[in-house]
């Protein structure tokens, strides 16, 4: 007889399952963690290689010369926004008509859900302007982009002017095979996601803009520039995009041999490499420079213009100019000679860069641990939500056996219906849609009754829903049939644990730093969950909870330490900006969070006031 | 006195004698040399089966064997070209309508008068194989054609990605040895050489040689099994490696090369050592029934016509005998016998009046579209 259908041999594997049960999970768990600090230890990464055959070895002579053209058209390009008092459209279109290339500009409006504290903005209206440098042999079926961002004030001056002299210098030689946008985009990343709907036709969200006039084929790669100094020390390089998408590493691996060619310093995360991988120093900073890369992609934001892009399947990075205080210094011709060259190899391209990883982690910028390698991590973690439901599963199904042996019970006790079942999940998603709605759509209402402004009212409400949910257990037990028994809980924490599972899971794969992250939170507390557990330990290990916590520890790692009172503040602004986030861009983890993960807790939570 | 003088006087005359039947030892001994390598053409096919941007250096690696063996004497018309990408009007390449083969652009193997036979998508493994052994549709033009007969010599050359016992084309589909090998044996069966020299240059070479069982063949490759062949120069301009260490040294070696200079094949052989190329190039000569050191290198690479003057006549060894009157009715008729015609000119017989005018329209149109039609872009002031 097989394993399984054996009955015997059955009992004997569930009867170590149920002892066992306990011990296997903390293991897991630790084994997890352990597992997951454990891939910033330099042995079990691997070292970063080219993955493309396009982009091989071979290097060209790069030529490009008119850095210090750049910088006084930098003042220029400052002049002129001043006077215009945002983006100077005329001064931007004349100076790419000049250089020869076909421009067209874009405006576009847009009204937030409620005013933006952050960047102070609420409507928002404004106009892209973008040259296209044609290629003079090829025909017009792919695209690369280059982009700088206008911002208000002294910020970008020298990226605009650095894109204009790049223009210039790109459109006397012949070798491009593929079109080459520049564009200049105003109030950042509303005014690219209006840019690309415009572009491919797309209207994912409610923006009304023009349809863009000129257009030059299928996009293969973008380019971010963001520079604010005449002079920088070190070129910092942002990967992590919209929902946690990450371009391909590839992108990446040149940006890095295109650094080590010129001998420009670069950084990832703002941290440089170090090479005492063996000493603690050198293992905390690896580990640090990893924790801020799941930090920044769990969020799901767009750490720069370029997480936009990965949408579309548009491979882009963004590359950020840092000034400080260092002896060695970099001039903008050889940064100009950095994205020459970069621009130059993605020229080469025949295809969309797909050879190398588009998921990995980076605990340097020549490091790399790919999915093979840290998703057991989370594996392992989700493990102990299936052996706890398996362990529920048998005990709910031992009663049911002994009612078949033992024939003197006349009736066997009432399992719960599917109804007991069904009232807390309906009422926790019911909560959940109230916490996706209602703040927004009540805040006029909020406004009216409180002194506070409607950003404020917003995140206020969403709290207060959050904690009124809290209070539901007590008032939805009164219209439950069959309470108070001790198989009702149970029931309902196997369809609770099997649900978080599901949800992890889903969430894992599309972005791994965000399921790992409440994995390691939520796992703990819903496996060991009973109706004696303490309350303020679920209440401490809550999604809002775990926000505070990573807000806390974010400003760690980036050497900011917050109080308590700011930090608090911190949180309120990431709740905004999440929600802010999701209206314009459609980013995931707001409703990821409100919709799924905080009514499957409120299951849980249901399970304490059982009794 | 006397019987020295009647001695000198005899020697004298005896050498006076023996001069001219000296001399026409020797031009016997130089007309029996006439007929010791057995060909009386050349040709050569030469195939680069890689196409994309990175991969310039193959078809530079091709394009300097044609230079070599054009400039040597082996006529377009005898040169099968096969290019699977057009890497001189490529839209990346910064000096259009040139291929370079040394860096800082010294030489140019594109030229002027390059014709490309197979160019493109045409080069699979179905045409390279029906060029060989000559089963092509009898629509192809001749210049598509190998036609070679029991007295050529022909030069095969390829160059591409290759691994142990295959050849990649195009990205897409293999040749393996055997097939290769086999290839081979259908010309020999079919009489459509008469000695081959087969070059490869591909990671791993030595593996394409060694399924050949057909006599006549020998054989060099770039690298041996488990090695990869490694390109030359990268050129910082144009941003691609340009050649194949093998070749390189192959061509500096072929530029010396003119075609009355006596360079052997055991020449041939040492050309670019373990020291230069890094791979250890190999080669086969077991099959072939000359000694190499006796084998020219313009036998293969060169069309040198054999043409001895001379002003006596000479007695060939076999003297052609008339035939024998037959006793009996004059009315018997003895036929003679001749080989089947390789070109299927009873085919294409009804096209005789035209077909001397398209022949000579069909070239200069080649000429011309063989010209590049790649347009130099001037450069735009800002």
């Amino acid at each position: 007889m097989g394993l399984l259908s054996d009955p015997s041999r059955r009992k004997v594997l569930t009867g170590l399952l149920t002892r066992l049960n306990t011990p296997i999970c903390i293991v897991c768990y630790l084994a997890g963690i352990v597992w997951f600090m454990g891939l910033a230890f330099e042995p079990f990464t691997l070292r970063t290689y080219m993955s493309e055959n396009a982009m091989g070895s071979t290097m060209v002579e790069e030529r490009f010369s008119s850095g210090e053209r750049a910088l006084s058209l930098a003042k220029e390009f400052d002049a002129h926004k001043r006077k215009a008092g945002g983006m100077p459209v005329e001064w931007l279109v004349k100076a790419m008509q000049s250089r020869g290339l076909e421009v067209f500009t874009q405006s576009f409006s847009r009204k937030l859900p409620f005013p933006d504290e952050n960047k102070e903005r609420y409507m928002v209206r404004g106009t892209n302007v973008y040259g296209i440098l044609r290629a003079p042999r090829a025909p017009r079926t792919e695209a690369l982009v280059i982009t700088a961002p206008c911002s208000p004030g002294n910020t970008n001056n020298q990226a605009v002017a650095l894109l204009l002299a790049l223009a210039q210098y790109f459109r006397n030689q012949i070798y491009w095979a593929k079109d080459i946008i520049f564009l200049v985009n105003e109030h950042d990343l509303i005014g690219t996601q209006a840019w690309l709907e415009g572009y491919h036709h797309t209207n994912i969200t409610e923006y009304i803009s023009g349809s863009l006039r000129g257009r030059a084929g299928s996009i293969q790669a973008a380019l971010s520039l963001e520079l604010s100094s005449d002079v920088i020390t070190s070129l910092d390089l942002v990967l992590e995009g919209l929902n946690g998408q990450l371009p391909n590493l590839d992108l990446a691996n040149l940006f890095y041999a295109f650094c080590q060619k010129l001998g420009v310093l670069c950084t990832i995360q703002g941290k440089l490499q170090r090479n005492d991988w063996d000493t603690a120093e050198g293992y905390t900073h690896a580990a640090q420079t990893m924790m801020l890369m799941v930090l920044k992609q769990a969020c799901g934001r767009s750490w720069g213009d370029h997480g936009l892009f990965l949408r579309y399947h548009i491979e882009a990075a963004s590359v950020r100019g840092i000034n400080s205080f260092r002896h060695y210094k970099t001039d903008a011709t050889t940064i100009g000679r950095l994205l020459e060259g970069m621009v130059r190899k993605l020229n080469n391209l025949l295809e969309r860069l797909h050879q190398s990883y588009f998921f990995y982690l980076l605990p340097s910028l020549s490091r790399f641990v790919s999915i093979g390698y840290y998703m057991p991590a989370f594996g392992l973690l989700a493990v102990i939500l299936l052996l706890r439901a398996l362990d529920l599963w048998v005990h709910l199904g031992a009663p049911a056996l002994a009612a078949v042996d033992g024939v003197t019970e006349a009736e066997q006790p009432s399992s719960p219906g599917v109804l007991t079942v069904l009232t807390p999940v309906v009422i926790s998603h019911l909560t959940g849609v109230a916490l996706y709605l209602l703040p927004v759509h009540l805040q006029e209402m909020a406004v009216e009754h409180f002194p506070v402004s409607e950003t404020e009212a917003v995140v206020l409400t969403a709290i207060a829903i959050y904690t009124a949910g809290l209070a539901l257990p007590h008032n939805t037990q009164r219209l439950l049939s069959g309470e108070g028994t001790e198989q009702g809980w149970k029931v309902l924490k196997l369809t609770a644990l099997l649900y978080l599972a599901v949800l992890l899971g889903c969430t894992a794969l599309i972005n791994f730093s965000l399921g790992f992250i409440l994995a390691v939170t939520l796992v703990p507390i819903t496996a060991s969950i009973t109706p004696a557990l303490y309350a303020l330990v679920m209440v401490l290990l809550s999604p809002a909870f775990t926000i505070l916590y990573c807000v806390f520890i974010y400003q760690e790692l980036i050497e900011a330490p917050v109080s308590v009172s700011e930090g608090w503040m911190l949180f309120l602004s990431v709740i905004s900006q999440g929600i802010l986030d999701h209206a314009l861009y459609g980013s995931l983890v707001y409703p990821l969070l409100a919709l799924f993960i905080y009514p499957c807790w409120l299951m849980f939570w249901n399970i304490l006031f059982w009794n | 006195m006397n019987y020295c003088n009647l001695i000198t006087i005899f020697a004298f005359i005896n050498l006076l004698v023996s001069i001219p039947h000296g001399y026409s030892n020797y031009v016997e001994t130089k007309a029996g040399q006439f007929f010791s390598s057995g060909h009386t053409n050349n040709w050569a096919v030469l195939v680069c089966t890689s196409r994309f941007w990175f991969n310039y250096r193959h078809v530079a690696n091709t394009l300097s064997v044609y230079r070599s063996v054009k400039r040597l004497g082996i006529p377009d018309s005898h040169i099968v070209l096969m290019l699977a990408d057009d890497m001189a009007c490529n839209y990346r390449n910064p000096k259009p309508a040139t291929v370079f083969s040394h860096k800082n652009m010294e030489l140019n193997v594109y030229g002027d008068d390059v014709e490309v036979d197979y160019r493109g998508y045409e080069v699979t493994v179905e045409n390279f194989l029906r060029v060989l052994t000559g089963r092509l549709p009898p629509s192809t033009p001749r210049s598509k054609r190998l036609l070679s007969d029991d007295r050529s010599n022909i030069l095969i050359y390829l160059t591409g990605h290759g691994g142990n016992g295959f050849l990649k084309f195009q990205d897409s589909e293999e040749i393996s040895n055997m097939e290769l090998a086999d290839a081979f044996e259908q010309m020999w069966q079919k009489r459509r050489y008469n000695e081959l020299l087969f070059i490869i240059d591909t990671c791993q070479g030595a593996s394409m040689y060694e399924r050949f069982y057909s006599p006549n063949l020998m054989a060099l490759a770039s690298s041996q099994v488990g090695e990869d062949s490694l390109s030359h120069q990268p050129d910082l301009g144009i941003g691609v490696h340009l050649m194949d260490k093998y070749t390189f040294y192959l061509l500096e070696f072929l530029e010396e090369v003119h075609p009355a200079s006596q360079a052997n094949m055991n020449d041939l052989f040492k050309v670019c050592p373990q020291s230069q190329c890094v791979s250890t190039p190999g080669h086969r000569t077991d099959l072939f029934q000359r000694d190499p050191g006796s084998v020219l290198i313009t036998d293969f690479f060169g069309s040198v016509r054999k043409v001895e003057i001379t002003k006596d006549t000479i007695n060939l060894t076999s003297p052609v005998e008339p035939p024998i009157k037959r006793s009996g009715s004059s009315d018997i008729q003895i036929e003679s016998l001749t080989y089947v015609d390789q070109l299927p000119v009873a085919e294409i017989i009804h096209q005789q009046d035209c077909l001397e005018a398209n022949v000579t329209r069909c070239r200069r149109k080649q000429q011309r579209t063989r010209k590049l039609n790649c347009q130099v872009v001037e450069k735009q002031t800002a």
